[in-house]
């Protein structure tokens, strides 16, 4: 699932400052179960803000809507009216929701309210941990599964650098070497050999670096 | 001979190496390469100039080699992979060998939130082995990481790489080494020693493995001169040990600096014992003046 941080209180007041009246989005996905975006956190982040414009003599009305998923064009089509009769929309969805309304409602402004962080998963109730950086080539298969492009500080595909002690990263150490993990997995499941040999360098081209990605099922287009 | 490098032909004569390392300034002096390379000169091989070590901003690890050179010392310049991706790399290796450069040490580098640049993107478009791999075949193949050839003036350069003993797993390090070793590293530089007994461990298992007779390990000494950087290291500095005695003796000592020079020396005579280990790589950190006491102490000098 993807992960995001609600961004602080005060850089969305600014962020809204001039407006007088805000659809405030929450998203029914990811940042739902992570609970920064999701209907609970839309209604919080409303009382918050009509406190704080109430207190500093500058009242907003805010319209609040918390689609199934912000990202899906399908499910903003709706919010069409709400959207219509207001001076920006603040969305706590991911950033991909906030551009699915942007592209949308070309003529709208259309404002972030969550900094969307990664890829991952709940390692414990309410902690999220970064799992995946989406590089477009995977290599979990020889990896033991567990990966270093996300996880690995220097995303090392000939790990660990000379910086790991008792499992610990050498850049926090608060956080696990993953390329320890790597070895102790490995181990465990008797495939050590896939560490021998040197792997090559990897091509970026599938990663962030060629600009934007495009993914087709051709099976499924109408 | 893989390159023209002083340093080779050292090593490859049977002969025990040394090394030691200077920093370059966080300004744009040149003298300042001059003035640190009197205290180095005739007493090492060659002399590794760091590359933005711990991720300070600093000089140019090649421009400041090439004053390294024109100082009368043989430069090994540092190139770490944090702040350099693939094109980059291959254009400074080429301007490095243009400028007279013959050794190249190849490192994966201290992260950028330990330096004075904590928000910079860092590249890490290859890592140090394939960074070592991509410089043996610019040598070797002739030919760029593309696979275009060089069709001619290869880069001629002898490959270092630097390993740390005392990192973990302490299983996978030797076979770690023996990585570099295939990928194609000429010699290698080790984090400072000073659990000698796991130095020796990790020297019987690369021996065991023929990994010494591959290439050269110059074994890592630090000369300290008080008891607290001991302390510090053992507390800070990720991949080094300080064993308790050490400390106590540096600590009880009546002339710390004196008792930093003994032990010291009493370091390098154990590493000339131990088999496979090639040469010295010698670090006083922030105490390069030591440099020539210590190398006449252990008889080290002339070098050759
Ligand atoms: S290797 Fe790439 S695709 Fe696979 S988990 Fe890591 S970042 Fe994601
Ligand atoms: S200590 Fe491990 S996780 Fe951290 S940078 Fe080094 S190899 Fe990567």
């Amino acid at each position: 699932m993807i992960v995001g941080d609600r961004k602080p209180l005060e850089e969305i007041l600014e962020s809204i400052k001039d407006f007088k009246k805000i659809l405030l989005l929450g998203c029914g996905g990811c940042v739902t179960i992570c609970f920064s975006g999701g209907e609970k956190a839309a209604g919080l982040l409303a009382s918050q803000i009509s406190i704080a414009r109430k207190d500093a003599g500058n009242p907003i009305e805010i319209d609040e809507a918390t689609p199934t998923r912000v990202c899906e064009h399908e499910f903003i089509d709706e919010l069409k009216d709400k959207i219509d009769s207001v001076d920006a929309v603040l969305s706590l969805s991911c950033g991909v929701g906030v551009q699915t309304l942007a592209e949308q409602y070309e003529d709208k402004i259309i404002i972030p309210a969550l900094n969307t962080t990664f890829m991952g998963y709940p390692v414990e109730h309410a902690v999220w941990e970064e799992r995946c950086a989406g590089c477009g080539d995977c290599v979990l298969g020889w990896t033991g599964g567990l990966c270093p492009i996300s996880r690995c500080a220097k995303k090392l595909l000939n790990g660990p650098c000379g910086g790991s002690v008792d499992g610990v990263c050498e850049v926090d150490s608060e956080k696990e070497c993953i390329w320890h993990s790597i070895y102790d997995r490995l181990k465990r499941i008797g495939k050590l050999e896939n560490l021998e040999k040197v792997r090559d360098p990897k091509d970026w081209r599938t990663s962030t670096n060629a600009g934007q990605r495009k993914s087709e099922f051709k099976e499924a287009q109408l | 001979m893989k390159s023209d490098s002083k340093l080779e032909k050292v090593l490859s004569e049977g002969k025990f190496g040394v090394t030691c390392e200077l920093g370059p300034p966080q300004h744009a002096d040149p003298d300042n390469i001059s003035k640190k390379a009197e205290h180095l000169k005739g007493n090492a091989d060659a002399v590794n100039i760091t590359d933005n070590q711990t991720a300070i901003v600093r000089m140019s690890s090649i421009a400041a080699s090439k004053l390294a050179i024109d100082a009368g010392l043989e430069p090994v310049a540092q190139m770490v992979c944090r702040d350099r991706n693939r094109i980059a790399m291959q254009s400074d290796i080429l301007g490095a060998a243009a400028l007279g450069i013959k050794n190249i040490l190849l490192l994966s580098g201290d992260h950028q939130t330990f330096g004075n640049h904590p928000e910079a993107s860092n590249v890490y478009d290859l890592d140090s082995i394939n960074l070592i791999q991509m410089v043996k075949n610019m040598r070797d193949e002739k030919i760029f990481q593309s696979g275009d050839p060089i069709k001619e003036h290869e880069p001629r350069m002898f490959i270092g790489a630097v390993e740390n003993p005392f990192a973990d797993p302490f299983e996978f390090r030797v076979a770690r080494l023996a990585k570099k070793a295939n990928a194609g590293a000429d010699f290698i530089q080790t984090q400072c020693i000073f659990d000698m007994n796991r130095f020796k461990e990790w020297m019987k298992m690369v021996v065991d493995r023929g990994i010494h007779e591959r290439l050269y390990i110059l074994a890592g000494i630090t000369p300290v001169r008080s008891h607290k950087a001991l302390v510090y290291m053992n507390k800070n500095v990720a991949g080094i040990t300080v064993p308790e005695e050490l400390i106590k003796r540096m600590e009880d000592a009546d002339e710390p600096k004196e008792e930093g020079v003994k032990v010291a020396i009493e370091q390098i005579q154990e590493i000339q014992a131990i088999e496979g280990v090639a040469g010295l790589h010698l670090m006083p950190i922030g105490w390069e003046s030591i440099t020539s006491v210590i190398m006449e102490k252990t008889g080290l000098l002339p070098r050759p």
